[in-house]
């Protein structure tokens, strides 16, 4: 049991030695594995921040029902009656056209525009919010058929659109993820192919005196894990470095959307989980490599 | 229970070609034994088969009433740790010293490394290499290189020692000085198989020796 934990520790500081010992090359390796991780987390990166610049009460969809100028209070008490006994309307404001005007008003640059217009042009409204999932179109073209209705918008079909894009996007990042993945471990097998092509009378002799095959497997098996680790920390600082580069873009695509912009690094714990996984993959491709190796020369 | 068990064993290489035909043969413990027979008779086959680098095709071939030619791969590095084996190719590895080369075994075994460290350089010493455990095996001569050969064999304490062709490429003086080595080895119960072509040598240790002809006893 012991020997066998110094073997383990043993193995760790020749794997490392191994790496220290050829700097360049194994910078070359875990570039290669790098870029190649910093793909899927970049866009795990990027994905997560267009989920944060579009606002989450967003996803339940919202339309706006305008009346005809002429619409009266009594005709505005109707509607709201009848609108709310639409299919998925969970809720129905009312925004008279003088709060409308008020609030326009407020907005910058808009004042002055607003007090100089000698009447109120715009109508009354009311914004209803739909049940999540809830057919906004069916129940806008319902609405738009109802008397002293002008028009009807749904403000929230690009929300939609967008919540289904970006679901697309991350089982595209998954699947990346997954192929990357592979690669990974064929970049590490081949890797340590290489090592065993250099080191092959050692393995032989160490065979003949009495090693076992998990002995022999050992220390390939910490350098596959060192390799998937460090092509890990690489790809975190790529994507770092990406993102600290894309933050002052992002800016300004925040106020439009009226999201917060903050700097979109990648999060501590999804460069731990990428780490972590780039060792067992890195592993497993060194894992199958030796025990190709061995099983060959039984 | 005899210390190697011969029974009927044939070996046929992939290929066709026969290198052992109906071998039977017992070596009993503390037996000391010279294998003979011109060149491709089967010596180093016969001694391959004894730590499973080679699997007879036929026969059984018992080590301490073990079949060896039946053993389970993950069983194999067990049966090593008990053997000593001199390679007629020698096997030392040049990336490393003579020290990192004979501690190779222990080092499997998980042996901890001061003990190991112990037990090198008792090896180192008793084949006269003491003061070369820093050299690399290329910079030491023939003779030293075949020391350092038997050293990475002994440094186990295995029970038996297969050693092929440990005097080949050496002048009679070495040759003999080897010999000595292993009349030692077997003066403190240790099996020994020695192959060599070297009849001559057989005969004046006046040991048992079996000759192989094509790959069968001949009596
Ligand atoms: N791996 C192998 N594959 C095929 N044939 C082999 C193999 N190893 C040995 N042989 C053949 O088996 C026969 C016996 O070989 P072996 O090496 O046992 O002879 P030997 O008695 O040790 O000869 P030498 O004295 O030259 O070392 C030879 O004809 C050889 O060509
Ligand atoms: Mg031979």
């Amino acid at each position: 049991m012991r020997g066998w934990l110094r073997h383990h520790r043993q193995s760790l500081a020749a794997a490392l030695r191994r790496v220290a010992r050829d700097p360049l090359g194994s910078l070359l390796n875990a570039l290669v594995i790098g870029v190649a991780l910093a793909l899927p987390l970049g866009a795990f990166v990027a994905l997560a921040t267009v989920e944060r610049l579009v606002p989450t009460s967003a996803t339940e969809p919202e339309m706006s029902v305008f009346l005809d100028l002429g619409a009266t209070r009594a005709d505005a008490d109707r509607l709201r009656a009848e609108l709310a006994r639409l299919p998925g309307v969970r809720q129905v404001r009312f925004v008279p056209k003088d709060q409308a005007l008020a609030e326009m008003g407020r907005t910058e640059g808009l004042a002055e525009i607003v007090a100089a217009l000698g009447r109120n042009p715009l109508p009354d409204a009311f914004v209803l919010r739909l049940a999540p999932g809830a057919a906004a179109e069916d129940a806008a073209s319902r609405a738009g058929g109802l008397a002293k209705v002008a028009k009807v918008q749904v403000d929230t079909a690009w929300v939609q659109r967008l919540q289904s894009i970006l679901a697309l996007g991350r089982a595209a990042t998954l699947v990346l993820a997954a192929l990357l993945g592979v690669g990974l471990v064929a970049a590490t097998f081949n890797t340590v192919r290489l090592q065993l092509a250099t080191r092959r009378d050692e393995v032989e002799v160490s065979r003949l005196v009495g090693a076992t095959d998990a002995w022999i497997r050992r220390p390939f098996l910490y350098l596959g894990a060192v390799q998937g680790v460090l092509g890990a920390l690489l790809a975190g600082a790529i994507v770092a470095a990406a993102s600290w580069y894309l933050t002052p873009f992002l800016a300004g695509l925040a106020r439009l959307y009226g999201g917060e912009p903050t700097p979109i690094l990648p999060p501590p714990m999804l460069i731990g989980a990428a780490t972590g996984l780039a060792a067992i993959l890195g592993l497993m491709g060194a894992w199958i490599s030796v025990s190709v190796h061995l099983r060959d020369r039984r | 229970m005899s210390a190697i068990s011969f029974k009927e064993v044939g070996k046929r290489y992939p290929g066709g070609h026969e290198a052992l035909r109906g071998v039977t043969l017992d070596v009993e413990p503390g037996d000391m034994v010279f294998l003979t027979g011109h060149s491709g008779a089967g010596k180093s086959t016969l001694l391959k088969l004894i730590p499973a680098v080679e699997r007879p095709t036929q026969g059984a071939v018992l080590v301490n009433g073990q079949n060896v030619g039946r053993m389970r791969a993950p069983a194999i590095p067990y049966l090593r740790r008990n053997l000593g084996l001199v390679f007629q190719d020698q096997k030392l590895l040049h990336d490393r010293n003579a020290f990192e080369n004979v501690v190779l075994p222990l080092a499997a075994a998980g042996v901890a490394p001061r003990d190991a460290a112990k037990r090198v350089r008792a090896a180192l010493d008793k084949v006269g290499l003491l003061d070369r455990e820093r050299s690399n095996p290329a910079t030491l001569s023939g003779g030293e290189q075949q020391r350092l050969c038997i050293a990475r064999a002994i440094v186990n304490r295995p029970s038996i020692l297969l050693a092929d062709e440990p005097t080949a490429n050496i002048d009679a003086d070495l040759a003999a000085e080897i010999m000595a080595m292993f009349r030692d080895f077997n003066g403190v119960g240790v099996t020994v198989i020695i192959a060599t072509h070297d009849l001559g040598l057989a005969a004046r240790f006046a040991s048992r020796t079996i000759r192989l002809d094509h790959g069968r006893v001949a009596r």
